[in-house]
Protein backbone atom coordinates (compact mmCIF):
# COMPACT_ATOMS: atom_id res chain seq x y z
CA UNK A 1 0.00 0.00 0.00
CA UNK A 2 1.26 3.07 -1.12
CA UNK A 3 1.85 5.81 1.51
CA UNK A 4 -0.20 9.17 1.26
CA UNK A 5 1.76 12.18 -0.31
CA UNK A 6 0.60 14.06 3.39
CA UNK A 7 2.95 11.07 5.17
CA UNK A 8 5.99 11.15 2.19
CA UNK A 9 6.26 15.06 3.21
CA UNK A 10 6.45 14.18 7.21
CA UNK A 11 8.66 11.92 6.42
CA UNK A 12 10.71 13.89 4.52
CA UNK A 13 10.75 16.80 7.07
CA UNK A 14 11.45 13.93 9.81
CA UNK A 15 14.45 11.91 8.31
CA UNK A 16 16.53 14.59 5.77
CA UNK A 17 19.40 15.43 8.05
CA UNK A 18 19.83 18.89 6.37
CA UNK A 19 16.14 19.50 6.76
CA UNK A 20 15.89 19.18 10.09
CA UNK A 21 19.19 21.24 10.95
CA UNK A 22 17.31 24.27 9.36
CA UNK A 23 14.00 23.43 10.91
CA UNK A 24 11.74 23.56 7.98
CA UNK A 25 8.30 22.77 8.55
CA UNK A 26 5.00 22.93 6.61
CA UNK A 27 1.90 24.39 6.40
CA UNK A 28 -0.64 22.35 4.73
CA UNK A 29 -4.75 23.91 3.53
CA UNK A 30 -6.69 21.44 1.21
CA UNK A 31 -4.12 21.05 -1.50
CA UNK A 32 -1.65 24.37 -0.95
CA UNK A 33 1.33 23.20 0.32
CA UNK A 34 3.59 26.11 2.53
CA UNK A 35 7.34 25.57 3.54
CA UNK A 36 8.02 27.23 7.05
CA UNK A 37 11.41 28.02 7.92
CA UNK A 38 11.43 29.27 11.88
CA UNK A 39 14.04 31.67 12.13
CA UNK A 40 17.07 30.81 14.38
CA UNK A 41 20.58 32.43 14.97
CA UNK A 42 22.27 29.82 13.36
CA UNK A 43 20.87 30.92 10.14
CA UNK A 44 22.55 34.49 10.25
CA UNK A 45 24.32 35.52 7.40
CA UNK A 46 24.98 38.96 8.44
CA UNK A 47 25.03 39.81 12.03
CA UNK A 48 24.81 43.71 11.58
CA UNK A 49 21.69 43.94 10.06
CA UNK A 50 20.84 41.33 11.14
CA UNK A 51 19.75 38.69 8.01
CA UNK A 52 19.57 35.47 6.78
CA UNK A 53 22.41 33.85 4.74
CA UNK A 54 21.90 34.04 1.61
CA UNK A 55 23.02 30.13 1.59
CA UNK A 56 20.08 29.60 4.04
CA UNK A 57 17.48 31.36 1.65
CA UNK A 58 19.05 29.21 -1.19
CA UNK A 59 18.74 25.70 0.81
CA UNK A 60 15.17 26.57 2.12
CA UNK A 61 14.31 27.51 -1.63
CA UNK A 62 15.67 23.99 -2.65
CA UNK A 63 13.60 22.42 -0.69
CA UNK A 64 10.51 23.94 -1.00
CA UNK A 65 10.98 22.74 -4.31
CA UNK A 66 11.32 18.93 -3.80
CA UNK A 67 8.58 19.26 -1.05
CA UNK A 68 6.22 20.68 -4.06
CA UNK A 69 7.49 18.25 -6.45
CA UNK A 70 6.62 15.07 -4.48
CA UNK A 71 3.79 16.84 -3.25
CA UNK A 72 2.79 17.85 -6.80
CA UNK A 73 4.22 13.86 -7.98
CA UNK A 74 2.16 12.14 -5.71
CA UNK A 75 -1.49 13.56 -6.39
CA UNK A 76 -2.48 10.46 -7.23
CA UNK A 77 -1.81 10.12 -10.62
CA UNK A 78 1.73 8.16 -10.37
CA UNK A 79 4.02 7.22 -8.20
CA UNK A 80 7.77 7.46 -7.42
CA UNK A 81 10.35 4.47 -7.04
CA UNK A 82 11.39 3.10 -3.80
CA UNK A 83 8.44 4.48 -1.66
CA UNK A 84 6.56 1.49 -0.60
CA UNK A 85 8.03 1.63 2.34
CA UNK A 86 9.12 4.84 3.41
CA UNK A 87 10.82 7.71 1.78
CA UNK A 88 11.02 7.47 -1.73
CA UNK A 89 13.70 7.92 -4.05
CA UNK A 90 14.49 11.79 -4.11
CA UNK A 91 14.60 13.98 -7.31
CA UNK A 92 18.20 15.31 -7.91
CA UNK A 93 18.99 19.15 -8.35
CA UNK A 94 20.19 19.63 -11.74
CA UNK A 95 20.80 23.41 -11.67
CA UNK A 96 18.97 25.92 -9.18
CA UNK A 97 19.30 29.86 -9.74
CA UNK A 98 18.10 32.04 -6.78
CA UNK A 99 16.89 35.74 -7.19
CA UNK A 100 17.70 38.55 -3.67
CA UNK A 101 14.96 40.83 -4.16
CA UNK A 102 15.92 42.17 -0.50
CA UNK A 103 17.47 41.00 2.92
CA UNK A 104 16.11 38.38 4.81
CA UNK A 105 15.30 39.39 8.06
CA UNK A 106 15.74 37.75 11.42
CA UNK A 107 12.76 36.64 11.57
CA UNK A 108 10.72 33.37 10.37
CA UNK A 109 10.47 32.70 6.70
CA UNK A 110 7.60 31.34 4.24
CA UNK A 111 7.96 29.39 0.45
CA UNK A 112 6.06 28.06 -1.93
CA UNK A 113 6.43 25.90 -4.63
CA UNK A 114 5.22 26.07 -8.13
CA UNK A 115 5.63 23.12 -10.57
CA UNK A 116 5.75 24.59 -13.71
CA UNK A 117 6.50 21.59 -15.58
CA UNK A 118 6.42 17.74 -14.80
CA UNK A 119 7.88 15.32 -16.81
CA UNK A 120 8.69 11.89 -16.86
CA UNK A 121 12.23 12.36 -16.57
CA UNK A 122 12.65 16.19 -16.22
CA UNK A 123 10.53 18.87 -14.13
CA UNK A 124 10.66 22.63 -13.91
CA UNK A 125 10.16 24.41 -10.68
CA UNK A 126 9.66 27.93 -9.04
CA UNK A 127 9.79 28.98 -5.82
CA UNK A 128 8.85 32.30 -3.84
CA UNK A 129 9.99 32.80 -0.45
CA UNK A 130 8.40 35.99 2.01
CA UNK A 131 8.07 36.88 5.57
CA UNK A 132 5.82 39.86 6.80
CA UNK A 133 4.29 39.90 3.41
CA UNK A 134 3.07 37.48 0.37
CA UNK A 135 3.39 40.88 -1.84
CA UNK A 136 6.64 41.68 -0.89
CA UNK A 137 8.66 37.99 -1.97
CA UNK A 138 12.40 38.50 -0.20
CA UNK A 139 13.86 35.41 -2.72
CA UNK A 140 12.05 33.52 -5.93
CA UNK A 141 14.02 30.95 -7.57
CA UNK A 142 14.47 28.54 -10.75
CA UNK A 143 15.41 25.43 -10.43
CA UNK A 144 15.22 21.81 -12.73
CA UNK A 145 15.49 18.25 -11.26
CA UNK A 146 15.83 14.96 -12.42
CA UNK A 147 13.14 13.03 -11.63
CA UNK A 148 14.00 9.48 -10.11
CA UNK A 149 13.58 6.21 -12.66
CA UNK A 150 12.20 3.44 -11.71
CA UNK B 1 24.71 36.77 1.36
CA UNK B 2 25.18 40.40 2.89
CA UNK B 3 28.22 41.71 4.18
CA UNK B 4 29.44 43.66 6.01
CA UNK B 5 30.32 46.75 7.22
CA UNK B 6 33.41 47.37 9.64
CA UNK B 7 36.21 45.10 8.62
CA UNK B 8 38.46 46.72 6.39
CA UNK B 9 42.18 45.68 6.12
CA UNK B 10 44.24 45.88 3.30
CA UNK B 11 45.43 41.73 2.86
CA UNK B 12 43.07 39.88 1.25
CA UNK B 13 43.80 36.53 3.99
CA UNK B 14 42.46 38.80 6.91
CA UNK B 15 39.74 40.10 5.13
CA UNK B 16 38.34 36.87 4.17
CA UNK B 17 39.35 35.01 7.48
CA UNK B 18 37.64 38.24 9.40
CA UNK B 19 34.87 38.01 6.89
CA UNK B 20 34.32 34.08 7.89
CA UNK B 21 34.59 34.52 11.73
CA UNK B 22 31.97 36.81 11.74
CA UNK B 23 29.12 35.13 9.98
CA UNK B 24 27.50 32.84 12.52
CA UNK B 25 25.58 30.59 9.74
CA UNK B 26 29.39 29.86 8.11
CA UNK B 27 30.98 29.07 11.90
CA UNK B 28 27.33 27.05 12.42
CA UNK B 29 28.42 24.72 9.20
CA UNK B 30 31.94 24.40 9.91
CA UNK B 31 33.25 26.75 6.86
CA UNK B 32 36.70 27.09 6.96
CA UNK B 33 38.82 29.15 5.40
CA UNK B 34 41.57 27.64 3.10
CA UNK B 35 43.08 30.64 0.78
CA UNK B 36 42.48 33.96 -0.18
CA UNK B 37 44.14 36.12 -2.44
CA UNK B 38 42.71 39.31 -3.70
CA UNK B 39 39.70 38.34 -5.92
CA UNK B 40 40.46 34.68 -5.29
CA UNK B 41 39.34 32.73 -2.13
CA UNK B 42 38.98 29.02 -1.44
CA UNK B 43 36.70 27.79 1.51
CA UNK B 44 36.32 24.07 2.85
CA UNK B 45 33.51 22.29 4.88
CA UNK B 46 33.71 18.60 6.11
CA UNK B 47 31.52 16.08 5.52
CA UNK B 48 28.95 15.91 8.44
CA UNK B 49 26.20 13.53 9.07
CA UNK B 50 23.46 16.71 9.86
CA UNK B 51 24.10 17.76 6.83
CA UNK B 52 23.06 14.67 4.67
CA UNK B 53 19.94 15.49 2.16
CA UNK B 54 19.81 12.09 0.54
CA UNK B 55 19.19 9.52 4.07
CA UNK B 56 20.00 6.51 1.24
CA UNK B 57 22.95 7.88 -0.16
CA UNK B 58 24.38 10.18 2.50
CA UNK B 59 25.16 12.66 0.02
CA UNK B 60 24.94 16.40 1.02
CA UNK B 61 22.49 18.16 0.51
CA UNK B 62 22.24 20.64 -2.23
CA UNK B 63 21.33 23.73 0.39
CA UNK B 64 24.78 22.77 1.91
CA UNK B 65 26.68 23.52 -1.41
CA UNK B 66 24.97 26.44 -2.23
CA UNK B 67 25.68 28.07 1.34
CA UNK B 68 29.18 27.35 1.18
CA UNK B 69 29.18 28.46 -2.89
CA UNK B 70 27.59 32.15 -1.41
CA UNK B 71 30.16 32.43 1.37
CA UNK B 72 32.78 31.45 -0.78
CA UNK B 73 32.05 34.10 -3.77
CA UNK B 74 30.98 36.82 -1.06
CA UNK B 75 34.06 36.97 0.17
CA UNK B 76 35.95 36.97 -3.50
CA UNK B 77 33.93 40.01 -3.85
CA UNK B 78 35.15 41.49 -0.40
CA UNK B 79 38.80 40.41 -0.93
CA UNK B 80 38.98 42.20 -4.14
CA UNK B 81 41.26 45.04 -4.96
CA UNK B 82 38.64 47.60 -5.54
CA UNK B 83 37.72 46.64 -2.12
CA UNK B 84 33.81 47.19 -1.44
CA UNK B 85 32.80 48.17 1.74
CA UNK B 86 29.54 45.82 1.58
CA UNK B 87 28.43 43.08 -0.70
CA UNK B 88 25.09 41.16 -1.16
CA UNK B 89 24.16 38.20 -3.57
CA UNK B 90 21.72 39.57 -6.65
CA UNK B 91 21.53 36.40 -7.61
CA UNK B 92 23.18 32.90 -7.81
CA UNK B 93 23.08 30.24 -9.95
CA UNK B 94 24.39 26.44 -9.00
CA UNK B 95 24.75 24.22 -11.42
CA UNK B 96 24.66 20.40 -9.65
CA UNK B 97 27.45 18.17 -12.10
CA UNK B 98 27.46 15.56 -9.75
CA UNK B 99 26.76 14.63 -5.96
CA UNK B 100 29.42 15.02 -3.71
CA UNK B 101 31.23 11.72 -2.75
CA UNK B 102 29.80 11.16 0.86
CA UNK B 103 32.42 11.73 3.77
CA UNK B 104 34.62 13.64 1.82
CA UNK B 105 35.57 16.86 2.18
CA UNK B 106 33.82 19.75 0.05
CA UNK B 107 35.89 22.91 -0.91
CA UNK B 108 35.31 25.84 -3.08
CA UNK B 109 37.37 28.48 -4.90
CA UNK B 110 35.34 31.29 -6.46
CA UNK B 111 36.59 34.13 -8.01
CA UNK B 112 35.74 37.62 -8.34
CA UNK B 113 36.44 38.15 -12.41
CA UNK B 114 34.97 41.73 -13.32
CA UNK B 115 33.89 44.58 -10.91
CA UNK B 116 32.31 47.83 -11.90
CA UNK B 117 30.98 50.12 -9.30
CA UNK B 118 27.61 48.82 -8.73
CA UNK B 119 28.17 45.31 -9.72
CA UNK B 120 30.84 42.03 -9.28
CA UNK B 121 30.59 39.38 -10.83
CA UNK B 122 31.47 35.75 -9.82
CA UNK B 123 32.08 32.16 -10.74
CA UNK B 124 33.01 29.55 -8.17
CA UNK B 125 33.89 25.83 -8.64
CA UNK B 126 33.12 23.15 -6.11
CA UNK B 127 35.61 19.69 -5.88
CA UNK B 128 35.29 16.94 -3.05
CA UNK B 129 38.26 14.94 -3.33
CA UNK B 130 38.01 13.62 -6.60
CA UNK B 131 39.29 14.67 -9.91
CA UNK B 132 35.79 16.12 -11.38
CA UNK B 133 34.08 18.97 -9.96
CA UNK B 134 30.80 18.74 -7.83
CA UNK B 135 29.03 22.23 -8.90
CA UNK B 136 29.77 24.97 -10.83
CA UNK B 137 28.22 28.34 -10.09
CA UNK B 138 27.62 31.87 -11.50
CA UNK B 139 26.44 34.90 -9.44
CA UNK B 140 26.40 38.51 -9.68
CA UNK B 141 26.81 40.55 -6.10
CA UNK B 142 26.47 44.38 -5.22
CA UNK B 143 29.33 46.53 -4.65
CA UNK B 144 28.15 49.13 -1.79
CA UNK B 145 30.58 51.92 -1.01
Amino acid sequence: MAMTRESVIDQLLAQVPYVRWLGVTVDRHGDELTAVLPFSDKLIGNPVLPALHGGVTAAFLETTAVLGLLWATLDGSRSLPGGEEGLPRLPKTIDFTVDYLRSGAARDAYARARVVRLGRRYASVQVEAWQDRRDRPFAQANGHFLMPQG
Amino acid sequence: MELLPGARTEDAAEMARIFMTVIPHARAMGMELVEATPGVVEIAMPWSPEFVGDPRTGVLHGGVISALMDTCCGAAVMTHPARPATTATIDLRIDYLRSATPGQRVRTRAECFHMTRSVAFVRAVARDEGDTPVATATGSFTVGG
